[in-house]
Order: structure tokens, then C-alpha cells, then sequence
């Protein structure tokens, strides 16, 4: 080994320990930004490392990818606004996938015949995995964006048709195991992949998009650690292989919060069941402005509980005005954050640290529920299905069994919803007919903000 | 590939799944937003596999795919790590914040 490799492989074994260091530090908002520069940096090293590689004979491709992607990334960087996280977030897990893909697709198209066994299954993995993640991702980004019909896509035989697809496209990829010099077989896996991440997210409505994210953050996760495996190249295993965990994590924390397994959220075109739970019946009571700003002016406890509702309306800034106001009243306010509300994990602890609410005031659902009865006021911002009871009370309502927050048990609680509508998954939610509850309607940022006003004259 | 690197990569592959465990589920749910981005850049490593495609030279192909592979994983890195850093900023500022109202 040359003394340039010796450098290079310093480069990214520093690269993998401040990687490490870097998520170790993301267990606590203090030390977490701190950890990211270590990540930072280590990333740096590995890519100057990587300049010095004795394969590599021109710059030119090299830095005019490096300079456009910095100006992308840095203008992505700077401008995406924080209601639009997870689309930015489904767009990187497009962009990374799509890296990955390419790379074993090259690395194919350079040396695929005289591949050994393993380094072509590795590399047909990758470019599987990376392939469908990318059109996946495209795909969730376009709901998110709301570019492609939020609600689940559905058709008469579509569980036969994506079994056929996804057969077909491993039976391609065993054909390129058997005869590496099959150049057909591998360029027919890649389109069969590409478009069964399609057809994998077409399916699946936007409510359970958090999973989905999860999901897909840890398959291009994994298609770089599988670049790894085909490079020889243990950075790189071990970044993708943190990535991929990571995602896997978070998907399991998203279905137990949803009370519903992996194969329920992929297979089940949930949200495309109508009218499940039949009419409760009963009258949603409307209350006024000027009630409501008295209900909560003089309450001694009040939570908040956002929903994406909150992200569509931009209405964080407002919330924090009503809450500021109130706690200067000396009203205790609380906010309560269900681990699915909003369209990825932790969208509504961003989208409220970003008006400014200080974590400590955040609670989850674990740590907020036996509050619920001791509370006067509970004020669900765009929140539905995270807050219906029927998941608790009715065992046959679709949602049956998912965790939720319990402001039904509040003295009282005031919905502020756009209209008279169901919420995402077209459930009836029995909340809205409570004794206890009371409606809101119009624009969530309007509503409070014509509420911070009617709390200033109470 | 030689069947001592492949061991060793299966080594190193199930040990950082091990440590990715027990990293990542000490994330609180507070920063899994964060997290997601965060490791969405670090997965930004296989830029180092493009760059050696993309300067290798070996097909014109080849460089080609390198060059789009070295575009797409710089922006995740880049925009990855900015918009991450962005996030913890916000989380940061409101503890400051509250320090200064106690």
C-alpha cells in the first residue's frame, strides 16, 4: 500500500469515529449542533482523501459536480422553508439514492463480467434498492408538494400487479447473478425497480407519509452501505449502515404509534377506506370568537395540540403570540406533540422551535396524557386522527388501538378546523360531537391570531 | 472480492448496525426530524465513491454517471448538513432564550 492509501484510509476512519460522535451527539438539543460540525468535518476529510485516489486522472467532472451541487445544496439549504421539510427531505433521499444507483450502474458498466459472485449481488442490491428509493421519493416529495394526489392511488389488481413487478425484477437480478455479462437482464432490473418504487408509494396516502419517509430513509441508507460492500470501501458500510438503521428505527416508532404493522402501512391503501365508521350522529357545537378568547384567558391550564393542519396554515408564529400572551396572563401553557402529527417524525417539534417555543415547553404523549383531566382548555390546531377517540373506545374503527391524546378528557376543548369536513383519512372523529367540545372554523394563522387580539380586550 | 475482505466488511457491516441502535434510539423524539436529515447527509458518503468514477476516466459513460452521481450527493451533503444545522440552530436559540427570561 502506497503511503497516499495509508492517508486515505486515515481520512476515512476519522471520517466513520466523528460520524459516530456527530448522532451520539443528537441525544440532546444542546449538544447536538456541536456533534454536527464533528460530522461535518469528517465528511471534508473523507473527501479530500478521496481527491488523492491514484484511479482518478481529471478534475474537471469531479468539481464542476462539486460546485454545482454545493450552490443546490446551499441555495436548498437557505431557503426551504421549514413548513416544507419533509418534501426537502424526501428530495435528499431521491438525490442520495440516486448517487448510489449510478455508482453501481458505472461500476456495471466498467468491470460488471468479471465481477465475483458476491460484489455483483451486493451491487445489484444497491442498484435495486438505490433505483426504487429514488423513484419513491420522487413520488412521496410530488404528495407532499401536493404535485400528485395525496390520497392513495388505487386499482383493480393492484397487489397482483406489484407481486408480478416485484418478482420480475428479482428474477432479473438473479439472471444477472447467473450470467454477469447479461447486460440486458441488468438494465431491465434497474427499470423494473425504478418502477416499482412508483407503484410502492403511489398506494399510500399522505396521513402515513411519517412511515414512508422512515422507510425510504433507510433503504438509501442501505444502498450505500451496499456500495460499500461493492467498493470495499468500510466508510462507507458504515455510514449507510447507520442511515439505514436510523431509518428502520424511526419506522418502527412510527407504525407502534400508529398501532400498525409495516405491511399495514405499504399494503393497506389506508385513507381509501370511506365512510368506515358510520354517522355518529349528534350536532358540532360552534363557538364565537370572542367565547373562546374568554374560555382561555381565564383558564389556569391550557395545552396546544398541533397537527399539520399548524404546517399548512404557516400558523407556528401565531400559536407562539397566542401562547406567549397567555402565559403572561399566568395561564400554564403546554404544547403536546403526537409522534405521527404532521407528514414526518418530529415535523411539529421543528415547525414550534422554529417560532421560538422553548423545548422544555414539548410534550410527549406519554409525558402529557394524565394531564388532560387537570386541563381547562385544550386547543387542537389541525389535528384529527391522532386525537379521535374512536381509536380508543370503538375496536372497529379503522384506527382502533392507536395511541392517541387524550383531550377528550379536558374540561373543555376548542377545535379550530377550515371546515366541517373530515380530516385526511375520511374518518368521522366522534371528538367534534362531544359534550365537552366546541368548533373553531376558518384558517388555523387567522383564527389565532383574531384570538391573541380577543384575549388582549378579555 | 477476496472472502477475507468480505468477512470483514460483514464484521464492520453488523457492528455499525449494533452501534446505530444504540445511538440512534437515545435521539429523542424532539430531534428525529433533525436526525432524519442529518443521517440523510452522512449517507452523503458515497460521494466518495462517485468522485473516483467521475475522475477515473474509464468509459465516457461512466464519467458521465460519476458526474451526476458527484452533482446529486453533493447537494445532499451540502444541503443535508445547512439545513440540519439551520434546525438545530432554532432549537438552540429558544433555550438561550428562556436562560435569559429566568
Amino acid at each position: 500500500m502506497s503511503t497516499a492509501n495509508y492517508f486515505i484510509e486515515a481520512t476515512y476512519l476519522l471520517a466513520s469515529v466523528f460520524f459516530v460522535l456527530g448522532l451520539k451527539a443528537m441525544s440532546h438539543p444542546e449538544t447536538a449542533r456541536r456533534g454536527m460540525f464533528l460530522a461535518e468535518a469528517g465528511m471534508l476529510a473523507a473527501i479530500i482523501g478521496t481527491l488523492m485516489h491514484h484511479e482518478i486522472v481529471s478534475y474537471e467532472w469531479i468539481i464542476a459536480g462539486l460546485v454545482i451541487g454545493s450552490i443546490v445544496g446551499a441555495l436548498m439549504a437557505i431557503w426551504v422553508p421549514m413548513t416544507a421539510m419533509p418534501q426537502r427531505t424526501a428530495l435528499s433521499h431521491a438525490f442520495g439514492a440516486l448517487a448510489a444507483a449510478l455508482v453501481g450502474i458505472a461500476e456495471y458498466s466498467i468491470h460488471g463480467e468479471t465481477m465475483g459472485g458476491f460484489t455483483l449481488g451486493a451491487l445489484g442490491l444497491e442498484v435495486m434498492l438505490g433505483s426504487l428509493t429514488t423513484t419513491g421519493s420522487l413520488i412521496a416529495a410530488g404528495k407532499l408538494q401536493g404535485f400528485v394526489r395525496g390520497t392513495p392511488i388505487q386499482f383493480k389488481g393492484q397487489h397482483i400487479f406489484n407481486l408480478v413487478l416485484f418478482s420480475a425484477t428479482v428474477a432479473s437480478f438473479v439472471y444477472v447473478l447467473l450470467h454477469p455479462a447479461a447486460a440486458v437482464a441488468f438494465y431491465l432490473m434497474v427499470g423494473l425497480a425504478t418502477l416499482f418504487g412508483v407503484m410502492l408509494v403511489i398506494p399510500i396516502g399522505s396521513a402515513d407519509m411519517p412511515v414512508v419517509m422512515s422507510l425510504l430513509n433507510s433503504y438509501a441508507g442501505l444502498a450505500a452501505a451496499a456500495t460499500g460492500f461493492v467498493l470495499s470501501n468500510n466508510v462507507l458500510i458504515i455510514a449507510g449502515t447507520l442511515d439505514g438503521f436510523s431509518g428502520l428505527i424511526l419506522s418502527v416508532l412510527m407504525c407502534r404509534a400508529m398501532n400498525r404493522s409495516i405491511t399495514n402501512v405499504l399494503f393497506g391503501g389506508f385513507g381509501a377506506v370511506s365512510a368506515a365508521a358510520g354517522d355518529t350522529g349528534g350536532i358540532m357545537r360552534e363557538i364565537n370568537m370572542e367565547d373562546a378568547a374568554v374560555q382561555l384567558a381565564y383558564a389556569n391550564r391550557v395545552i396546544f395540540v398541533p397537527g399539520y393542519g399548524l404546517a399548512t396554515a404557516q400558523a407556528q408564529h401565531a400559536v407562539r403570540e397566542l401562547g406567549d400572551l397567555l402565559e403572561g396572563r399566568g395561564v400554564t401553557v403546554k404544547y403536546a406533540i403526537h409522534p405521527v402529527a404532521g407528514r414526518m417524525p418530529g415535523h411539529m417539534n421543528v415547525l414550534l422551535a422554529e417560532a421560538n417555543i422553548p423545548y422544555s415547553s414539548l410534550y410527549e404523549m406519554e409525558q402529557i396524557n394524565p394531564e388532560f383531566p387537570s386541563t381547562d382548555v385544550a386547543v387542537v390546531i389541525g389535528a384529527n386522527d391522532v386525537v379521535n377517540p374512536d381509536a380508543r373506545d370503538n375496536p372497529k374503527s379503522p384506527i382502533a388501538g392507536m395511541p392517541i391524546l387524550e383531550v377528550d378528557r379536558a374540561k373543555s376543548v376548542i377545535v379550530l378546523k377550515r371546515g366541517q369536513g373530515r380530516g385526511f383519512s375520511g374518518l368521522e372523529n366522534p371528538l367534534f360531537y362531544k359534550p365537552v367540545t366546541t368548533m373553531l372554523y376558518g384558517d388555523a394563522k387567522s383564527s389565532l391570531m383574531q384570538l391573541t387580539q380577543a384575549v388582549q380586550h378579555a | 472480492m477476496n472472502p477475507a475482505v468480505l468477512i470483514a466488511s460483514f464484521y464492520v457491516f453488523v457492528l455499525a448496525a449494533f452501534l446505530g441502535y444504540q445511538v440512534i434510539s437515545r435521539v429523542p423524539p424532539l430531534l428525529h426530524t433533525p436526525l432524519m436529515s442529518a443521517t440523510n447527509a452522512i449517507s452523503g458518503i458515497s460521494l466518495i465513491g462517485s468522485i473516483v468514477i467521475a475522475g477515473a476516466h474509464h468509459t465516457r459513460l461512466s464519467t458521465m454517471l460519476g458526474f451526476i452521481a458527484v452533482t446529486t450527493a453533493t447537494v445532499n451533503v451540502v444541503g443535508g448538513f445547512g439545513i440540519t444545522d439551520r434546525m438545530l440552530k432554532m432549537f438552540q436559540k429558544r433555550q438561550q432564550e428562556k436562560a435569559v427570561r429566568k
